[in-house]
Order: C-alpha cells, then structure tokens, then sequence
C-alpha cells in the first residue's frame, strides 16, 4: 500500500531524476506546456494559437494551455516568452510587433531573442476605401493623394501600428511623402473600418481578411493587396505591383516562437508538431472559416522572414519619425 | 422572420442545445457573481468549448452566459456593496443601501426582473428593427462619438453626490487615472514609471475591483469583530414585492429599457456605460433625486433594466455588419465567421434558421432567468450571515483570482491594492467614487475622439459640429450644461434658506 510518505518520496525521487537528467528530447514533453498569447482572447493571434495549440497537443501527446499575457501593448506578453526557461515547456506566439516596439524603445526584445518554431500564418495588408468613395483603382488614390498631400486621412491601428507602416510604405515607394495621407489612429481594424464606412476617413490599409465582412456586405472597396501575387480568397483585388508597378509589399505575421537557446532537439520536435498540426484538415478548415490563408513556414524559412520584415518596418518607422533606436 | 419559427424551434429544442444552454446559464450566473470575473470573460473562456458545439448551441451559450453574468453582477453588488460586473458598478450603492435596510431581496429582486424586462425589450428590438438601426448607428463616426462622451461625462456632474467640488475633485482622479499610459495618438508612454504593464494603461477590472470590494474590506475592518449589523428581512415573495415596486416607476422600465438598446447599438459603448447614463438620466428627471445613492428603488429600475437591454443591442450592428457593438460581440463576430455565418445586412435572409434561434435564446435567456435568479437571490441572501472574520478572506481571495484572471498578471494585485487604498481615501474625505469610476470608463475615449477628430478636421474645431448627426449631439450637451446651471443658479436660494 502507497503511504502518503511513499508517494511524497517517489514525487521527490522524480523530481531529482527530472533535475539530474535536463529533459532529453525523447523523453520530451513529460508535462503540459504553456502557449503564451501576447494579445486578447477572441482576436486574430488567439484563434490561431488555440487553434494551433489543439492540434499540436495531439502530435506531443501532452496538454498545450493557451494562455493570454495582455497588457503593454503586447510587451508583457512577448516579454513572458522571452525570459520563460528555454525548456520547451513554455512557447508562445511572436507576432509582427516583435518587429516594431524595439525600434520605438517600447522593450529591448528582438527576434533574435527568440527561437523560431514555425510561422503559423501572414496576414497581408488590403487598401480599403468606403463603397462609396470616387476611387475605383488604387491609381485614382494615389493620384488623388499626390494632388492633394494631406487631405486625405487614413486609419486602421494605432500610431506606427502595422497598417500605419503599410500605407507608409507604399506612398514612400512612389515617391510621396511616407505621411502623405495622414494617420487617424484607432483601436484596431474594425474600429478603422467603422470610421471608413461613417465617412470619417478615406482609406483603411488594414488585413484584408478584417475587411472581408464589410467588403461582403457591399460597404467597403479593397483596392489592392499588398502582396506579391494576388490572394485565392480575394481573386478579383489586384496586386500594388499590378496597380501601380511598385514593389512595395507587407503582411503582418503570427508565429509560434520559444525562449532564445531552446535545444536543438526540443526545437526540431516543437518544429515538426507545429508542421503537422497545420498540414491537417482542421487547421485549413479552420483558417478559410476566417478568411486567412494557409502559410506554414519551417523554422529556417521564418527566421529569414522575420529578419527581413524587421529590417523594412525599421526603414519606414525611420523615416515616419517613429523610431527612437 | 415569422416563417423561421418553426426551423428556429427545431434548431434549439435538440437535447444537446438545451443542456448546454442551462449549463451556461449557471456557468454565466458563476461567473458574473465573481468579483472580477467579467462577461467578456465568461465568453471568451467558451471559446474553446465551441469548437466541439454546433453552432446554435454555440451562440445560445454565449447569449446565456451574457444574459445570465450582466445580471448576476447585480447579487454581489447588493450583498456585499461589490459590482460583480463593471455594468453593475452605477447603481452598486444603491442596492447595498436596501440591503442595509434589511432589504437585499428586494433590491435584487428589482435588478432581477428589471434585467429580463431590460433584455427583452432589447431583443424585440434587435428582431424587429436590427438592420434599419444598424444603419443609422454605421452614420456614427469619431465626432459623434465625442460628443456623446461628452454627454455621458455631463452625466457626472448628476452622480456626483451632494458636495459638488468633491464631486469634481473624484472625477478628476478618474480622469488622471485614464491618462495613463500610452497617449492615444502618439504612443508615448504617460505617468507609467517604467513600468511595462501600465504601458496600456491601468487595467479597468483590477482597478474596479479594488475601488469597491478592497475599499469595502478596508472601511469594515475596524468594526470586524463586531457581529454584522444587517439583518436579512425575509420577503414573502420576492416578485410580489418587486412587481409593486416596477409598477410604480413604469416610466423609470421604459427608458431604462429605450436608453439601453439605444446605447447598446452604437459600436463600442456596451452595457456598463448604458447603466451609467441611464442612471444619471432616472436621478436628472426623478421626484426623489436626494434618494439616488441612498438606496432609490428608481435608479435600480432604470439602470439594471438599460444594462440588460444593452445585451442585445450590442448584437445589432454585429449581426449586420460585423462590427463589435461591444467587447463580448467581438467575440461573437469570430464565434459566428468561425461556424461559416457571415454577418452581412443578408444575414437574416442566408440563415434564417439559425438566426432564428439566435433570437429565441435570447427571449429564452431573459425567460430562464427569472426562475434561476430567484433561486440564486435566496441562496445568496444567506451570504449575509456568514460572519465577517469568515467572509472578508474569502471576498478578498475571489477579487485576487478575478483581478489575476483578466490579463494573467501578477501586476494586476498591484493595481487593485493601490485603487483599494486610494478610494478608501476618498470615500472617508468625503470625495465620492462614482464620478472617478465614470472618469476612468470615459476619460480614455473623450481623449481619443477629440484628438483624433482634431487631427481630421486639420486642427480646425468647426469640424466637430460639421456633420448633422453631430451638431444635434452638440447641441443636446449644451443643453444639458445649461439646464445644470440654471439648477444651480435656481437651487442656490433655496439651500440657503433651507
């Protein structure tokens, strides 16, 4: 018979044997591990972690607990992540603004002060305007912009928020001023789209799969997409390259990422979970019932990305004044 | 929509729809009686089930769940002075005053049956008039929302107590506590120390809760020991004693229930600024306005009906154009796109079944909740004679784990602990807590919509009373203003002879 001694000390002798032997990569996950979401339940980076989170907890045949750190803007959230114990036990979702915040002395944070697992999605940028607006191509606004710097307003986030930086860049690549149709901040997307749709402001270059409801329901125009060719849930939306010959392309991004020095094999393990979770059914199923793409991306592949995507949003916040760094 | 009924009925009368609507029903009465533990919340913890529901079981859950928490805010609020939801915080001092007077049943027996009236009313509104409506609040753009923040700060001027420039000097700590943080259109961190978690300001359930229930341990501490001086007079019958009373202020039911769905559908204003607006308005236009405060049986028609009709307000613009008219229906929007509705103005015609059953949940709800609520208010009213030593911990426990719960930060306790102590500061000089709550709840909002409609208009101020929709707003709180000031000047000679 187990005495509760017994079983006090068989606990002790478990946890001596875990602290002697640093969880290998067979033995690995022995517990649930965390999924830290930096931003609030029911948005766009929460229905994908839990999503994703389901769907992994199968493959690693233990609990994965999504769990939201709000709060700063989504430093506190990043910074959990970050400063978690490189055990494979903590994981979480890095997202575009890891990009961002350092460059406006908001944190210290980095990319580089992650491990990346896999890129769970990218969420590409639109150029939306009212239903109702005399702009029928993306040429008749910037025309129209070009005329008259400064009169029209956009929104979609806040000041130097992902969108912000997406129209930024775009009147920067045809050489207008980067504030040339001047940012109304908002809360998010959906209340930019509000105004839009209100008359308070002209364009909102926010996700187009934000828009997909409102494009639906007649009351808002996508103009363009901001990618390198033209989205399968959207065919009829032209590409910026297509409208007006620019390159200028941005998605923001979601990514399931670990503490910077997470071994190897506990990466690669993380890795191939994560792959498969978004190579099932569920997960493409899930992605088109929102209207997102399906965009995995391996570890080294991401890494690259999210290299190059810091590097871009640095130059525009750089030249919108933003950044402080 | 007549023709869906009998699609609707077959779609919510399945066994499964049924037991999951009662179980959120008492998940959502749960949670709402928790200190801490928001509807908002309460949904977002479904999220997760629902993948595994169907969708009309999973939009009755969220629709009993909300129905059954923006009530059950109520039960703490009355019994322990503790507004379970921010929704219940306009009138929490109210219905801890008829507790106090041996009157707790009563006291929520109002809330109980105000609230399904309330939801009702929102509900047929939201069936027969949802996309005619939902136009008019998609003319609504920043300016008109400023000038309606503008409306509901005036409001403030109504809830603040007998001392005006106490008054003033609350709403004033609550405007500086919405200051903090990131400015809302440069980013720039205000008054945050370095500190990373005030980045995006303090934290409104944590700071709630500690301005109530932390100010609340804190102001009975002293006389702890001795026994609990409210004793529960126990009702024949709870709705007996409640129809008189509704009875006698059917005015107070229809425009807590009119203000309400009206506020409800405006995108972005829910049921917590509903109540506070409605109550302001019941004591604006009362016979007894010396009453509110004081344990008034009118403010709690008025506000605890509007909080509950704000419920299906806020689905209206929602359902029609996928715009949140509130943070649970932001939620709702994913639940819904997620289980392939699309909200669009051909909701109703694409889906009529399953919209239909999202109508009768809610009639459902606001039906069920009258049966559960009682049964709950009796079991509840016995929370009055645990004795204190036992109950202050356990109070203090369940606003620990509420206020950790809403962001998963430790920081949280903090910020309660702090607005504990500041508003038991206040309330014992005198300065009263209900403006600095209105102040925290508008203060962010006032500040983005007159920044940012000045960034539109190009710095120019003729740009805030350039559309129609605004001037009419602009003009109605001028209004107000004035009809204050002649209070004044007209009241002034009396209280001097008084």
């Amino acid at each position: 018979m187990l005495t509760r001694r017994s079983l006090g000390r068989a606990a002790a002798l478990a946890g001596a044997a875990a602290l002697a032997r640093p969880a290998s990569a067979q033995a690995y996950p022995v517990r649930p591990i965390q999924f830290i979401v930096p931003w609030g339940a029911g948005g766009g980076t929460d229905y994908h972690s839990r999503t994703i989170a389901a769907l992994m907890e199968r493959e690693l045949g233990q609990p994965v607990n999504v769990v939201n750190r709000t709060g700063g803007s989504g430093v506190v959230g990043h910074s959990a992540i970050a400063e978690a114990a490189p055990d494979g036990y903590t994981i979480g979702a890095v997202t575009v603004e890891i990009g961002m915040m350092h460059w406006q002395g908001l944190t210290r944070l980095t990319w580089r002060d992650y491990t990346p697992i896999a890129m769970m999605n990218l969420v590409p940028a639109g150029v939306q305007v009212a239903a109702d607006s005399p702009w029928r191509t993306l040429k008749d606004m910037i025309d129209a912009i070009r005329a008259n710097p400064g009169r029209y307003k956009s929104s979609g986030t806040g000041q130097g928020g992902i969108w912000h930086l997406a129209i930024a860049g775009l009147l920067q690549s045809v050489g207008l001023p980067p504030d040339a149709a001047p940012w109304i901040p908002s809360d998010g997307a959906a209340s930019g789209l509000r105004e839009l749709v209100a008359g308070g402001v002209h364009i909102v270059p926010c996700g187009i799969a934000e828009a997909a409801p409102l494009i639906r329901a007649g009351r808002v125009r996508s103009l363009a997409v901001m990618m390198p060719q033209r989205l399968p849930a959207f065919p009829d939306v032209p590409t910026v390259k297509e409208a007006i010959g620019s390159d200028w392309t941005l998605a923001s991004y979601l990514s399931v990422m670990g503490p910077k020095g997470l071994p190897a094999a506990i990466a690669r393990r993380l890795e191939e979970a994560a792959l498969k979770a978004m190579a099932t059914e569920q997960w493409k199923a899930a992605m088109e019932a929102r209207g997102f793409g399906v965009n995995p991306m391996p570890a080294a592949e991401l890494a690259a990305f999210v290299e190059k995507s810091d590097r871009d949003l640095g130059a525009v916040m750089r030249a919108l004044g933003l950044a402080r760094t | 929509m007549i023709e869906a009924l009998p699609q609707a009925l077959a779609l919510i009368l399945t066994p499964q729809t049924v037991l999951v609507g009662i179980g959120a029903a008492l998940f959502g009465l749960f949670v709402g009686a928790m200190p801490g533990l928001s509807a908002t919340m309460a949904v977002a913890l479904l999220v997760p089930v629902s993948f595994f529901l169907d969708p009309v079981s999973a939009l009755t859950a969220v629709v009993m769940t909300t129905a059954m928490a923006i009530f059950a805010g109520d039960i703490p609020a009355a019994l322990m002075r503790i507004p379970g939801t921010p929704a219940s915080a306009a009138y929490v001092a109210d219905a801890y005053a008829l507790t106090k007077q041996g009157r707790a049943e009563l006291a929520l027996g109002i809330c109980l049956v105000a609230s399904a009236i309330g939801g009702l009313f929102g509900t047929a509104v939201l069936v027969l008039l949802a996309p005619w409506l939902a136009e008019f609040a998609l003319r609504f753009s920043g300016v008109e929302y400023f000038w309606l923040v503008a409306l509901g700060l005036s409001c403030a001027v109504l809830v603040a107590g007998p001392d005006p420039l106490k008054g003033a000097v609350g709403l004033l700590v609550g405007l500086f506590i919405a200051t903090i943080g990131q400015d809302v259109t440069s980013g720039y961190p205000r008054f945050t120390a370095g500190i990373p978690n005030l980045l995006s300001g303090v934290s409104f359930i944590p700071a709630m809760v500690g301005m109530f229930a932390i100010a609340e341990i804190l102001r009975n501490l002293p006389t702890i020991r001795t026994a609990a001086e409210v004793q529960t007079r126990r009702l024949g019958s709870i709705l007996r004693g409640t129809g008189a009373v509704l009875r006698r202020h059917p005015v107070n039911l229809v425009r807590g229930n009119v203000i309400g769905t009206a506020i409800g559908i405006l995108p972005g204003a829910g049921a917590d600024i509903a109540a506070w607006i409605s109550y302001a308005v019941g004591k604006r236009f009362s016979k007894e306005p010396e009453k509110f405060g004081r344990g008034s049986e009118e403010g709690l028609v008025d506000a605890g009906a509007a909080n509950n009709a704000a419920i299906a307000g806020a689905w209206v613009p929602a359902l029609v154009f996928g715009i949140p008219g509130d943070s649970v229906t932001a939620i709702v929007i994913g639940l819904l796109l997620m289980k392939g509705i699309q909200p669009g103005p051909d909701i109703f015609l694409m889906n009529p079944g399953q919209i239909g059953a999202v109508f009768l949940a809610f009639v459902l709800a606001n039906l069920v909740m009258i049966p559960i609520g009682l049964v709950a208010i009796r079991l509840c009213a016995k929370v009055l004679l645990v004795p204190r030593p036992v109950l202050t911990p356990l109070i203090l426990l369940f606003c620990m784990v509420g206020s950790f719960a809403i962001d998963n930060d430790p920081f949280a306790l903090v910020i309660m602990a702090v607005m504990g102590v500041l508003a038991w500061a206040m309330e014992e000089n005198g300065i009263p807590i209900a403006p600095a709550i209105l102040g925290i709840v508008l203060g962010d909002p006032f500040e983005k919509h007159f920044m940012t409609t000045m960034m539109k208009g190009d710095g120019s101020l003729a740009y805030f009373v350039s559309r129609p929709i605004a001037a009419v707003l602009a003009a109605i709180t001028a209004l107000v203003w004035l009809a204050i000031l002649w209070g004044l000047v007209r009241r002034k000679p009396r209280t001097v002879t008084a």
